[in-house]
């Protein structure tokens, strides 16, 4: 019998402690959902972004949060767990539809990917709007809402043309991720917008930055190695601008190039304003967000859906403006950029 | 040949040997852990190996066993050659370990634990093709042997984690017991053992040679030994150095074979 | 006192140990505590429609988890679930794109899953290297190929039988799919594996003590290759699986599916440290993770609560097993 004692004293206490903290938690989540739990008849809009930490959709989700107050509706936020994550962002789809969404916001992760769980959505009588990047077939969602990367393209490719005036163009590329659309869409954009087609000679050559600065330094600097007469950089965002800046000035160069970007986030604006980037072009996700929240409003105010592609538009950004391009400057864009 | 060594082997000698190794060699890198070891095992007794540590006599078993595959040399079984490649070999031929380190999975309970690597399967459809345990079987078979040991055990289906050391000394010992058909093999069963349970361990040893096996144990306790041994096989640095019989030596003798202090020469 | 003695309690009996009559109590309760807390704040959380929907989001991770067990049993760990499973959806993809016959693509997918595994298996238990660093390996080695291979897209898959496991039927009220059944069924087999054959026996007996293992005569190498080998079929289904949840060929999902499906088989109560869980916990566990993520959007809370008491619980558990093997 002596064993049995022994053993039982052994085991009281990690049971007693694991009970504890099970409960704990447990009621710490009552807690935390008695706060917080909608009312049944809050009107409940839901938004999926592609990840929790780009500061693009951080700011997406402030001003959905801003503009959800406003407007008396309930916002629940998700977003998928990384760059490219199709899976989480379905899952999300589908307990929003269960929590009762009136309408779903989302930035897919992957154009096709999630067509079939966005045809439920609206199925069940879900307002579906896609922010910033469109599905494929783009009428598989009720409306978009996103910039024109095409516009937005041909506003950067227009100004490097009238900053180089006459001089002979010498085009570097610093691309994202080929075959992303709206990497195709901001390329094709800036080539139109400059007034050259694909395989213009003037095109000195291209790099893949994925979008992060330390690739685009070093495709920059294998771009300059391979023609030291590059005299124009396109760049697919503001972290691709810098990292080409950095390459830029390695060889002496960063001041007989002219720098042009696309995103509008306050860091690439900053830039601007020190005249690392000659120009950029900004876009509005929190336009996109609150136009977004306003549509659903709409919505379940008098059922009327918004219908089609809706530009939330883009600025050129730049202290030097050049005749005949609308512009504002790095002023006008500190106050109006997202991201810290 | 020192007065000391009475030659196991005498020619004409009419004992039949159960199991027999010539010039067994094992090193581990530079460590020569057998060094041309002979061994001989005669029907029906009980064999002590003794030896300070790192004597190899742990080694010496496990290639007995096919835990070790010696470098060189030979081992028979009953006169003939075997070659164990591994510790199932050995299982296959009757020859059952209680190993130094018990070699029990802890997270499992006894009746796992005793039928180790030779479950049953229930009988009919369910085993053959399903290959189902019959875990009630093993059970029932489990409590009978440990029965059999008198061991204090809390219950059957205790996890051996949470026996003592000594009844899980018990669960190793009862596994070689039940399972043995031609020899058992124990490296130091009593280790961990109260006076009790090393009493229990004994007689058991006992009971098995009444069974007409063969017992190989290894022990560093020479009361014990003097006790239960018909021949002591001394071993001293991967060597044998001697056997003799407690009948015609001392524990002093066999202590100073064991260190040295005595020289005998090789039979 | 004989073996005759009345049981002594199980040292089992821990919230997150396992016990002989009831397997992961301890989870089961975290999970029904969940469940209590969602239903009483949002009626809807106990709806037929969301319970299916829990069910089908845990399909992917919660299959994937049912290899990861069977490879963390034997002390090991797998890195590259997500990749091979991935592996799986893009190469039977791209073959019905292609015009080859889809059960004939499926069937290739997983054998090509299966020697993935394999692959792995013979590195860990024939040159002895360590799990961690062998599917960590393949992990690299699969996403930078899948991505070559595919160019760095994902494609739709549009096929019958592809997206079979994606169809539903109906219980009373629920609405579920073929790859809920296909999960639960992969469940059983491999539990029935686990706790009634000399197989599964011999498993626990190697992740526990591999060298009482090779003492007792299992052929303790093999059964690590075949475990392996076993778990990439596994991630080879899944993948047919995820082809029916979501008719998509990525190259860039399951990231995460790693630690997702640690996770689930760590909060079910499987030790790190091998032989000791089981596959009902892993269940459990997949599940806990699931009800949590879709009761806290019900519940309109922020989801990154969801990661926050998932942690929690990851600690929790490991606690427990590391405390339960100290007392020894
Ligand atoms: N697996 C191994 N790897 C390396 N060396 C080993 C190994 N096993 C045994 N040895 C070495 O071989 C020698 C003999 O060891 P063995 O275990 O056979 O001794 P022993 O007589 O059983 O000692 P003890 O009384 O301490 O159990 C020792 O020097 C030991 O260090
Ligand atoms: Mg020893």
């Amino acid at each position: 019998m002596q064993t049995s004692h022994h053993d039982r004293s052994r085991h009281v206490l990690p049971q007693f402690m694991a009970g504890c903290a099970v409960f704990a938690l447990a009621f710490g989540l009552v807690g935390a959902v008695g706060i917080s739990y909608a009312h049944a008849e809050d009107v409940i809009v839901g938004l999926v972004t592609k990840t929790e930490v780009n500061p693009f959709f951080v700011k997406m989700r402030q001003a959905a949060e801003a503009e959800a107050q406003t407007k008396g509706l309930k916002l629940i936020a998700r977003a998928g767990k990384f760059d490219g994550d199709n899976e989480g962002q379905v899952a999300a789809i589908e307990d929003l539809i269960s929590a009762g969404a009136k309408g779903i916001l989302v930035t897919p992760n992957n154009s096709s990917g999630m067509l079939g769980v966005i045809k439920k959505a609206r199925d069940a009588g879900v307002l579906v709007i896609a922010l910033d990047t469109a599905t494929d077939p783009a009428d598989a969602v009720d409306a978009t809402f996103a910039t024109d990367n095409l516009e937005a393209g041909v506003q950067q490719g227009a100004y490097a043309k009238a900053a180089l005036g006459d001089k002979k163009p010498v085009i570097a590329m610093l691309d994202g991720t080929p075959g992303g659309t709206v990497d195709t869409f901001r390329h094709d954009g800036f080539l139109k917008g400059f007034g050259i087609a694909e395989g213009d000679p003037a095109i000195a050559g291209a790099a893949i930055t994925n979008g992060a600065q330390d690739k685009a330094q070093v495709g920059m600097e294998n771009l300059l190695s391979k023609n030291g007469d590059i005299n124009v950089v396109y760049t697919i965002n503001e972290p691709a601008a810098a990292g080409g800046y950095q390459a830029l000035k390695s060889f002496g160069m960063e001041k007989d190039v002219i720098l042009t970007s696309i995103d509008g986030g306050c860091a690439g604006v900053r830039n601007v304003k020190a005249g690392i980037i000659a120009a950029t072009v900004m876009q509005f996700p929190y336009k996109m967000a609150s136009m977004g929240v306003d549509a659903v409003a709409e919505y379940a105010a008098t059922g009327k859906k918004p219908s089609g592609f809706i530009n939330t538009g883009s600025y050129l950004i730049t202290d030097k403006p050049m005749p005949g391009l609308d512009s504002k400057d790095s002023e006008w864009g500190l106050q109006n950029c997202w991201g810290d | 040949m020192s007065a000391l060594a009475s030659a196991p082997n005498q020619p004409g000698d009419s004992v039949r040997n159960v199991l027999e190794a010539r010039n067994l060699v094992k090193s581990y890198g530079h460590v020569v852990a057998l060094d041309g070891v002979d061994f001989d095992l005669r029907a029906g007794e009980i064999l002590a190996v003794v030896g300070d540590n790192g004597a190899g006599k742990s080694t010496l078993i496990k290639t007995l066993t096919g835990a070790v595959v010696p470098d060189s040399g030979e081992i028979l079984l009953d006169g003939q050659p075997v070659h164990f490649k591994g510790p199932l070999d050995a299982r296959h031929r009757g020859i059952e370990a209680v190993y130094q380190d018990l070699a029990v999975a802890p997270a499992l309970d006894i009746p796992s634990n005793l039928f180790l690597g030779r479950e049953l399967l229930s009988p009919g459809i369910l085993g053959s093709v399903f290959r189902r345990l019959d875990k009630r079987r093993m059970r029932e078979m489990a409590a009978e042997a440990m029965a059999d040991l008198k061991f204090r055990l809390p219950s059957i289906t205790s996890r051996v984690e949470n026996l003592s050391g000594g009844q899980r000394q018990g669960v190793a010992v009862a596994r070689a017991a039940v399972f043995a058909r031609k020899l058992v093999i124990m490296d130091e069963p009593t280790a961990a053992l109260g006076v009790r349970e090393t009493g229990q361990v004994l007689e058991l040893i006992r009971a098995i040679r009444d069974r007409g096996l063969p017992v190989v144990l290894i022990s560093h306790n020479m009361p014990n030994v003097f006790e239960l041994a018909d021949r002591i096989c001394i071993m001293r640095l991967g060597k044998r150095a001697a056997v003799v019989s407690p009948k015609s030596h001392t524990m002093a003798d066999v202590v100073a074979i064991m260190t040295g202090a005595v020289k005998v020469e090789a039979g | 006192m004989s073996s005759a003695t009345p049981s002594a309690p199980e040292a089992g009996a821990g919230l997150f140990s396992r016990t002989k009559t009831i397997p992961a109590v301890g989870p089961i309760l975290v999970l029904l505590a969940f469940c209590l807390v969602f239903a009483v704040t949002n009626p809807r959380f106990l709806a037929p429609h969301n319970l299916s929907i829990i069910l089908q989001q845990t399909i992917v991770v919660g299959t994937l988890a049912i290899g990861q067990t069977l490879v963390i049993l034997t002390a090991g760990i797998d890195l590259a679930v997500g990749a091979i499973c991935v592996l799986g959806t893009i190469v039977a993809g791209k073959m019905v794109n292609l015009g080859y016959d889809p059960m004939l693509s499926m069937l290739f997918a997983a054998i090509l899953c299966t020697l993935s595994g394999l692959i792995a298996g013979a590195l860990v238990s024939r040159l002895d290297l360590p799990p961690f660093i062998v599917t960590l390996g393949t992990l690299g080695i699969l996403t930078a190929a899948l991505r070559l291979i595919s160019k760095g897209g994902a494609f739709p898959v549009q096929d019958d039988f592809l997206g079979l496991t994606g169809n539903t039927f109906r219980i009373g009220s629920f609405v579920l799919t073929y790859g809920v059944l296909a999960m639960l069924l992969l469940y059983a087999i491999v539990w029935y594996l686990l706790n009634e054959t000399r197989w599964g026996r011999h498993l626990y007996a190697i992740g526990n003590n591999p060298e009482a293992a090779r003492l007792v005569g299992i052929p303790v190498r093999l059964h690590l290759l075949q475990v392996y080998a076993l778990a990439g079929l596994i991630y080879g289904i899944t993948a047919w699986l995820a082809l029916g949840r979501i008719p998509n060929a990525d190259p860039n999902a399951l990231q995460t599916a790693n630690l997702d499906s640690i996770t689930a088989v760590v909060i079910g109560g499987t030790s790190l440290f091998g032989g000791r869980g089981g596959l009902v916990g892993t269940l459990i566990g997949a599940l806990i993770v699931g009800v949590l993520r879709n009761g806290l959007t019900l519940a309109g809370i922020d989801p990154l609560w969801q990661d926050l008491v998932t942690g929690i619980l990851v600690i929790v558990a490991v606690a427990f097993d590391q405390l339960s093997r100290r007392r020894r």
